[in-house]
């Protein structure tokens, strides 16, 4: 499903800087990018930077990347708890400390947010687009494996071009709770725990030592948020606030958003 | 002025010859009988008959299209093999794309707006084909779906057509009955419903059957033979 098939007529017109030479001959004529692509249209949505050899300040320009972060998600009995951190960061300054990485994708699919933030941003909204229609034609809600696949499908159209995005669609569906990894490189992974970020392997530590599958909905909850501050905690990229949701078999709840510096007293305060 | 030349003129008063006249060749082709029962559905059709060098077994009017689901037809053989094998690829990519079997009602859609595209583009004529979709979803839900060349596609409890469809579905209106338990009941309606229009009895009906979680099966001519003499005995004790 390449792009221009899934945005037909109804679309803006997004053309990719034409006298770049791409290596595998995506040119103009090639790739069906909707009406009145022309060369010398100045729209751009992927990085010019890498791909040319004379751009010597090319890594620089870089638009934000959320590679800096800090996100989570596991299966337990009772769903899917999705739990992130809010900062953004460009090099070594904070741009920002409330950036939302989860996107809802509809009542009963969430996705999360690392690498590119308009990339994340922008596809994960096209596939809710994508499962609205197929919820119109087909009656019934799309499974969280078909959304997975839909997302990484589009994507791996644009392997190689400077796409990145990490991100982890988890829903509730007619098999019970559904967690997929997609990410840019055209990886799309199942399973009952995922941490992606810079922040990650802090992450990971802590929900690998307390993940039971016979979790309350609230020590899973705590588990989560006590993750992200871990995370947040040693990792400077990430930071901000705990953005905690829970995917159960209705859909998502917004469970709760936390600072980061009133858990820190939360958590050291019984020490002292 | 002739409006039956182009498919993609309309006559004054509403019609699309093409479309009118390819319902005619479907007309034309050998009966197809559909049953959808409470745990198994039934294709048969009348077998048209063959030379004495022909091979039997190419000439095959029942094709399964997934193993969930499969299809009879009646008209141009020819046009009918180019939606089967157009389908049969359409059910592996949705298994594909969306990690499930396609449901009955999404690949009767499919196969309706391929056929529907060919009602309204320049240069080519519509299918001439009708045909007779079953199978079962993967919740276990039968489906009974008949599709015509015009593209229009309705959900049936059992249906027939082909040559003499008319008779066959007065047939099946009398002697429908709601909730058929057992699938005996099942496929001896559909044979019954085939007897009525087909000479020379059981020697001239295919039939094949699918029930729930099961593959489909044809079934072998003594089977056939079977149920024809016990359809004849109950006719009998009943006169």
């Amino acid at each position: 499903m390449a792009l221009s098939s899934v945005l037909q007529s109804e679309s803006a017109d997004f053309s990719f800087n034409i006298d770049r030479s791409f290596s595998f001959g995506c040119g103009f004529g090639q790739t069906d990018l909707g009406f009145g692509a022309a060369p010398g249209d100045r729209l751009n949505f992927a990085i010019k930077a890498s791909l040319g050899p004379d751009d010597k300040d090319g890594p620089e320009r870089k638009i934000e990347f959320l590679h800096g972060t800090t996100t989570l998600a596991f299966k337990f009995q009772h769903g899917v708890i999705v739990a992130v951190d809010s900062r953004a960061t460009a090099g070594a300054y904070i741009a920002s400390q409330t950036v939302k990485k989860v996107i809802e994708i509809n009542p009963y699919l969430l996705g999360t947010m690392a690498g590119g933030a308009a990339d994340c941003s922008f596809w994960e909204r096209l596939l809710a687009r994508q499962c609205r229609v197929y919820e119109l034609r087909n009656k019934e809600r799309i499974s969280v494996a078909a959304a997975s696949k839909l997302l990484a499908n589009m994507v791996y159209q644009y392997k190689g071009m400077g796409l990145s995005m990490g991100t982890m669609v988890c829903g509730w569906d007619k098999r019970g709770p559904g967690l997929y990894y997609v990410d840019s490189e055209g990886n799309r992974v199942c399973g009952d725990l995922f941490a992606v970020g810079s922040g990650s392997m802090y992450a990971y530590g802590v929900v690998d030592s307390g993940l039971r599958q016979d979790l309350s909905v609230e020590e899973a909850c705590e588990l989560g948020r006590r993750a992200i501050y871990q995370a947040t905690y040693r990792d400077a990229y990430s930071g901000g606030q705990v953005n905690l949701y829970h995917v159960h078999s209705e859909g998502w709840t917004r469970v709760s958003q936390e600072d980061v510096l009133k858990l820190h007293h939360q958590y050291q305060e019984p020490k002292k | 002025m002739s409006y039956d030349r182009a498919i993609t003129v309309f006559s004054p008063d509403g019609h699309l010859f093409q479309v009118d006249y390819a319902q005619e060749a479907v007309k034309k082709g050998s009966t197809a009988v559909g049953v959808r029962g409470k745990n198994v559905v039934v294709l048969g059709v009348e077998k048209k008959i063959v030379a004495k060098l022909q091979e039997d077994r190419t000439v095959r009017k029942i094709c399964s299209l997934d193993d969930n689901v499969f299809m009879a037809f009646a008209g141009l053989t020819a046009d009918a093999r180019i939606i089967v094998n157009r389908a049969r690829v359409e059910c592996q990519s949705h298994r594909l794309t969306v990690e499930d079997p396609a449901t009955v009602e999404y690949i009767t859609r499919y196969i309706s707006s391929i056929k529907q595209r060919y009602t309204q583009s320049n240069g080519r004529r519509p299918f001439g084909i009708s045909s007779l979709i079953v199978g079962f979803d993967f919740d276990g839900t039968p489906h009974l779906y008949q599709t015509d060349p015009s593209g229009t596609y309705h959900a049936w409890k059992a249906n027939a057509i082909g040559r003499s469809a008319k008779t066959v579905r007065e047939f099946l209106e009398k002697n429908y009955k709601e909730d058929m338990e057992s699938d005996t009941d099942t496929i001896k309606l559909a044979i019954r419903a085939l007897l009525e229009v087909v000479q020379s009895g059981g020697k001239n009906i295919e039939l094949a059957i699918m029930k729930r979680d099961e593959s489909m099966k044809m079934l072998a001519q003594e089977e056939i033979e079977e149920y024809v003499t016990a359809i004849e005995t109950e006719k009998q004790k009943k006169t």
